[in-house]
């Protein structure tokens, strides 16, 4: 950009963004912002999408950095503009995903006087943020959104926001655009210490039980093809979290699904008795781990973070190597052939042996015979419908840990879903950030009844952008997982967890402008899936009326062990 | 076990809630933080006193590293250090003999900074434990007021924290 060209704020606001490269900004407008409304409103390169709260603009921009791996950037005005944001932004800080959020605020010299729509945007961020910024000089405006993106996007990536005082966006300043940044407080190690990465070699090449777990920071970081790379040959068993998934083909036969709380008996069983761990943009997350005195006795453990806070934070670490996991996987990989010989490959075949074993288990069986929809069935006809090349985001629950399971992610990005927030609210509009991302792609929301209503507000915005994704809903007329608590540890007490009153899902979805479908027969399933599924242009909520107390399983316990889990009633483990 | 932590950040608005933030939300000990500007206006420099087990220390201070306005860290405890705390205590003179006073205070090398109305403000440097023990030997009904900065840690020798 040529310099020396003088620009009031909000046309700088704008710039900055074009020049950033951003094409698509989600946000709802207000007092604050109104100058910034007024620039976006004479320029054609940034495509705002109108969202119906703020919350849905956090989402969306959240689904569309998850399937594209570019920011997602959002607009909202001060005070319930930025608190309405705070659930999303907190959403995307727990699964390190890379927003910039803009907010308005009150002029300058009203901060401080619980002015008109003032919050204290900054302070109320903070602890869901990577950082934050407030503009007080216009001067400063470009700049500080040049280190916005640049903090979000780089090291472990995460949300940014940038408050902007309603004045700055008036004054006027020169305007240049800043190609490089540099803070000498923040340095992120993208390189991993070759000295580690040798040692973990040779640890891994002494493995007689080895195990591979890996997490959203391959997502994150585009590493999927290393992973498979260094994974296959190696010949190991790989396991992915709930983030991860994708990161590594689900159909291949390395692949025991997912682990954790409802992870799989194979899965679970192979990560307590391995012998050597590789924990790959993991972090050790309780609903992993399971009780952590239990956790992986006989594993010494090489864990690879880009983030050294996330290493030895629970449990502690044999050779810990901080980098970002796609440089170091590949440095791996340019040593690996030379070593594979060493491998014990008696010892892999007798553990692969015992895997197999776990396997025979078939951990995720479900009645096939059910005249009630069971939503495993549905989850897994979808799958088959789509190929598995669909974009799923899940809201949250019992329907989100079905999808993971029977929802087979060959490819990483097309599994969307609030894992470390758990934000029910989330599964719509984050399907609506995707499909603006990916129109051409089919966009599918898992969702229950409970979630949906959350953020069902969306359905105008997916009306106003013609974004037809397909809502795939699990009505079982309950918020299935505390259903499921309460049915195993509080005798059957259902508190509060019986969604009475429940809307007409097909009337709500054509006064939005859409197309509702109402499914009650396990036998009208596929049908209904392919009728949905076949009309491309319309957004298509499918409300399928499942079995009420369907449980998910395999599942461990709070506070339990990962070899402690329950498996289907008829199949208890000892 | 007591660490003392010293930190390089940036001097600017809301550096010092990000940390004392962070210890609050990740529930880490502190027990005292002071901090102030360095010869460089851009950089602030604060000691922070904290308590735990290795393994949180180590969290401690990669959990600071992460924060973006923090440049570093350094737990003086893996150096040879020295640590210094300024106390100022106002006592009741009426109740204390002057020779009383005065020996307890240049046992300590405390200084008289203002003896007016009745009252006796005494200045002293020294580490936590020394103004522990200095009041300790005062009778608490002498004390109207104290007054501490918290610790500020330098290493000894040649070791220096810099940007």
């Amino acid at each position: 950009m040529e310099t020396n060209e003088k620009l009031r704020g909000a046309d700088i606001f704008v710039r900055s963004l074009i020049d950033e490269g951003v094409t698509h900004l989600f946000g709802y407008p207000g007092g604050a912002v109104l100058h910034i409304y007024d620039a976006l409103y004479k320029q054609q390169e940034i495509n705002h999408i109108l969202v119906r709260h703020e919350q849905g603009a956090t989402h969306a921009a959240d689904g569309y950095a998850r399937a594209t791996g570019k920011p997602g950037v959002v607009l909202v005005t001060s005070g319930p503009g930025v608190t309405n944001a705070i659930t999303g932004i907190a959403t995307a800080y727990m699964d390190s995903i890379p927003l910039v959020v803009f907010s308005g605020q009150v002029i300058t010299s009203m901060i401080g006087n619980d002015a008109f729509q003032e919050v204290d945007a900054i302070g109320i961020s903070r602890p869901c943020v990577k950082h934050n910024f407030l503009v007080k000089d216009v001067k400063d405006l470009a700049s500080t959104i040049k280190k916005a993106f640049y903090v979000a996007m780089s090291g472990r990536p995460g949300p940014v926001l940038v408050d902007i005082p309603k004045d700055v966006t008036a004054d006027m300043c020169d305007y240049s655009y800043p190609k490089d940044i540099e803070m000498r407080s923040y340095r992120p190690v993208t390189k991993g210490h070759p000295g580690q990465i040798k040692r973990a070699i040779k640890m891994l090449m002494s493995a007689k039980k080895p195990m591979v777990y890996t997490g959203g920071g391959v997502i994150l970081s585009d590493a999927h093809e290393e992973l498979t790379f260094m994974t296959q040959k190696l010949g190991y068993p790989i396991t992915n979290t709930l983030m991860g998934l994708g990161g590594y083909p689900a159909t291949d036969k390395q692949f025991l699904g997912m682990l954790g709380m409802h992870g799989t008996y194979e899965a679970n069983m192979a990560m307590h008795h391995c012998d050597v761990l590789l924990a790959i943009g993991a972090r050790f997350d309780d609903r992993v781990t399971g009780d952590l005195e239990k956790f992986c006795p006989y594993a010494r453990i090489i864990h690879i973070d880009v983030d050294p806070a996330s290493i030895a934070k629970n449990v502690p670490v044999d050779i810990p190597i901080v980098g970002d996991v796609k440089s170091v996987l590949s440095d791996i990989n340019k040593s690996l052939e030379s070593q594979l010989h060493k491998i014990d490959k008696e010892a892999i075949a007798l553990w692969w042996n015992q895997i197999h074993e776990w396997q025979k288990m078939d951990c995720l069986r479900f009645d096939r015979q059910s005249e009630k929809i069971k939503p495993q069935h549905v989850i897994e006809t979808l799958y088959n419908l789509t190929n598995g090349d669909a974009y799923v985001t899940s809201d949250v629950g019992q329907h989100q840990m079905w999808a993971a399971q029977f929802y087979k992610f060959n490819k990483p990005r097309r599994w969307i879903n609030s894992g470390g927030l758990g934000t029910m609210g989330f599964g719509l509009p984050a399907a609506m950030g995707v499909k603006v991302a990916h129109p051409d792609d089919t966009v599918v929301c898992i969702s229950g009844e409970a979630s949906l209503v959350m953020c069902i507000q969306e359905l105008s915005t997916c009306l106003q952008y013609g974004l037809p994704v397909k809502i795939i809903l699990l009505n079982n007329r309950y918020m299935g997982m505390v259903r499921q608590w309460q049915e195993f540890f509080y005798d059957k007490r259902y508190s509060h967890s019986y969604m009475d009153a429940l809307p007409d899902f097909t009337k709500l979805a054509e006064s939005f402008g859409h197309v509702g479908l109402r499914v009650e027969k396990s036998s009208d399933v596929k049908g209904a899936l392919e009728e949905g599924l076949a009309m491309t242009d319309r957004l298509v909520l499918m409300n399928f009326i499942t079995d009420q107390t369907e449980n998910v399983y395999p599942m461990i316990a709070a506070g339990k062990g990962q070899h402690e889990m329950h498996l289907t009633p008829e199949r208890e483990l000892a | 076990m007591r660490h003392i932590l010293s930190l390089l950040v940036e001097n600017e608005a809301g550096a010092l809630s990000r940390i004392s933030g962070l210890f609050s939300a990740r529930a880490f000990n502190i027990e005292s933080l002071t901090v102030a500007p360095t010869e460089d206006e851009s950089l602030s420099r604060m000691t922070i006193v904290t308590t735990g087990s290795d393994q949180i220390i180590e969290q401690i201070t990669k959990q600071l590293n992460k924060l973006v306005d923090v440049i570093k860290v350094i737990d003086l405890n893996e150096r040879n250090y020295i640590e210094r705390e300024l106390l100022l205590i106002k006592l009741d003179s009426t109740k204390i003999g002057t020779p009383q006073l005065e020996s307890i205070v240049s046992e300590f090398k405390g200084v008289v900074i203002d003896d007016s109305d009745n009252t006796i403000t005494i200045e002293l440097i020294n580490t936590g434990e020394v103004l522990d023990s200095f009041i300790d030997k005062l009778e608490k009904d002498w004390i109207f007021e104290v007054v501490r900065t918290g610790v500020s840690g330098i290493a000894l020798g040649a070791s220096v924290i810099k940007y």
